[in-house]
């Protein structure tokens, strides 16, 4: 899923100067998944918002809604109602849903709530890591099943660099080495022989190098 | 190995020749005073035979390795221009390198680079469109077959004699001469160690090497690195990834009086040398010293590899 981390409140206050009635608009998709943008923290932020613009004896008119996704025209349609209501939409979403609602509501200012960091998953209850880069050419096949572009800090193609140290990277003794995990797999796997082949240099026309991409089925173009 | 020379460079000639070659280490300044370069040239000249060219080591702006190497080579000597995958994607590494070798540069060491993490800019996006290992495939694509990443024909292929490090200290340990093998694969001509204090590790991995026959396919230079005093010994045991300083040399340095450190850190450094030239598989030594070049002479001196050859 995508990962986003709600930005600093001061940061949203900045955004919000001199706006009397927003919205605040969650997304019922990968952001209420890792508790940073669904319905829970719509209620949250909106609160938040509140007491401080009370505070400063200049307050807002909230209204609080959650889409289904705000990633999808379908759903994004189901918030024209509170649009036509306010100065300016705070989007919870992430920064795909952020747009596909500026793209919807041309004349609406819509600000992000959210800084989007990554593609990963959760390792426990409120705990995300980092899996996927979205290089648009899975190589998991050769590295056991772990990612050398996502998770290896210089994206090492053909091996650990020389900062390798007891399993951890040499930027951050927090994270793991990439490639002593790819080892450890192939070796478990009996496919060490797949370390020995020489990794091309990468077609990064796949990645976002290549422009902005899209994927099309085209069966449902009809 | 064959008889033709890949370069011609100084370093190529000495190793073909079954001479135990030596390189120093020059480290261009954060600024634009070509004086600075001119100054460590004098304190390094003629005893070593190359001197590598670091291209912003740790991650911190400096004077560029190309430009430096050419300041280098206008004081007669002959520079190993590193390079790094941090900073440039495909097409500024082969713009670079047939600059380099329009330029006159002859050795190149390709590295992945240190992470910005480490610099003075850690808000820099980094590039690694490529690795180390397709870096030195890439250069003897250009040099061997004369052509571009793309294919195409290079008209004017240059001509550098292609070097790598090879840390043996690093995690894993069990890949480390396999990771060599890929180098060799690739088409490297020499690899530099890191800094050897671990002997014990190092000959270790020297017989994996050895027992793999890659001694055979490139020239294999052990690094060594004087420590200065006592407190840099410790730094670089406990901060410098990927380096191995064993608790009895520690020791040894913190059992020295202070106002001896210095010397006894070139004894040391001496020591490892002798015991680098009765290493099967070993061709030559690279001495850094981080910034202290006038002590290269010194070390080279007492381990007996003064003169350097004329080749």
């Amino acid at each position: 899923m995508v990962i986003g981390e709600r930005k600093p409140f001061d940061e949203i206050m900045k955004m919000l100067e001199g706006v009397k009635k927003i919205a605040v608009m969650g997304c019922g998709g990968c952001v209420t998944v890792c508790l940073t943008g669904g319905h829970d923290e719509v209620r949250v932020l909106s609160s938040q918002l509140r007491m401080a613009r009370d505070k400063e004896g200049n307050p807002i008119e909230i209204i609080e809604k959650t889409l289904e996704r705000q990633c999808d025209p379908e759903y994004v349609e189901q918030a024209e109602g509170t649009a036509s209501e306010v100065e300016a939409i705070l989007s919870m979403a992430c920064g795909a849903g952020v747009q596909f609602m500026a793209e919807r509501y041309k004349d609406l200012p819509i600000y992000p709530a959210l800084n989007t960091t990554f593609v990963g998953g959760s390792k426990k209850e409120g705990y995300y890591v980092e899996r996927c880069q979205t290089c648009g050419e899975c190589k998991l096949y050769f590295t056991g099943g772990i990612c050398p572009i996502a998770r290896c800090s210089k994206s090492l193609l053909n091996g650990p660099c020389g900062g390798s140290t007891n399993g951890k990277c040499e930027i951050d003794p927090d994270i793991d080495c990439a490639w002593q995990l790819i080892l450890d797999r192939l070796k478990s796997l009996n496919q060490m022989d797949r370390y020995s082949s020489m990794m091309p240099i990468n077609d990064w026309r796949t990645n976002r190098d290549g422009g902005p991409r899209k994927m099309i089925r085209e069966d449902f173009q009809r | 190995m064959s008889d033709e020379f890949k370069s011609g460079s100084k370093l190529e000639k000495v190793l073909k020749s079954g001479q135990f070659a030596v390189t120093g280490e020059c480290g261009p300044p954060r600024g634009a005073d070509a004086e600075v370069i001119r100054k460590k040239c004098s304190l390094l000249k003629d005893k070593a035979d190359a001197f590598n060219i670091t291209d912003n080591q740790t991650a911190v702006v400096r004077m560029s390795s190309i430009s430096s190497a050419v300041i280098m080579m206008q004081q007669g000597m002959e520079p190993v221009m590193q390079m790094v995958c941090r900073d440039r994607n495909r097409i500024a590494i082969q713009s670079d390198i047939l600059g380099g070798a329009a330029l006159g540069i002859k050795n190149m060491l390709c590295l992945s680079g240190d992470h910005q993490k480490f610099g003075d800019h850690p808000q820099a996006k980094n590039v690694f469109d490529l690795d180390s290992i397709q870096l030195i495939n890439t250069v003897k694509m250009m040099r061997d077959e004369g052509k571009f990443l793309s294919g195409e024909e290079i008209k004017g292929a240059p001509k550098l004699f292609i070097g790598a490090a090879a840390n043996p200290f690093a995690d894993p340990f069990e890949i480390r001469a396999p990771r060599l093998a890929k180098k060799v694969a690739a088409g490297v001509d020499f690899v530099q160690t890191q800094c050897i204090f671990n002997i014990k590790k190092f000959e270790e991995w020297m017989k994996q090497v050895v027992d793999m026959g890659l001694h055979e396919k490139v020239y294999i230079l052990g690094g060594v690195t004087p420590f200065k005093s006592f407190g840099m010994a410790r730094y670089m045991a406990n901060n410098v990834p990927g380096m191995d300083v064993p608790d009895e040399l520690l020791q040894r340095m913190k059992n020295t009086p202070k106002e001896k450190q210095a010397e006894e850190g070139i004894t040391i450094a001496v020591e490892t040398i002798k015991q680098l030239q009765a290493t099967k598989g070993i061709s030559g030594v690279h001495i850094m010293a981080i910034e202290w070049e006038e002590k290269v002479g010194e070390i080279a001196e007492k381990a007996g590899l003064l003169p350097r050859p004329n080749v």
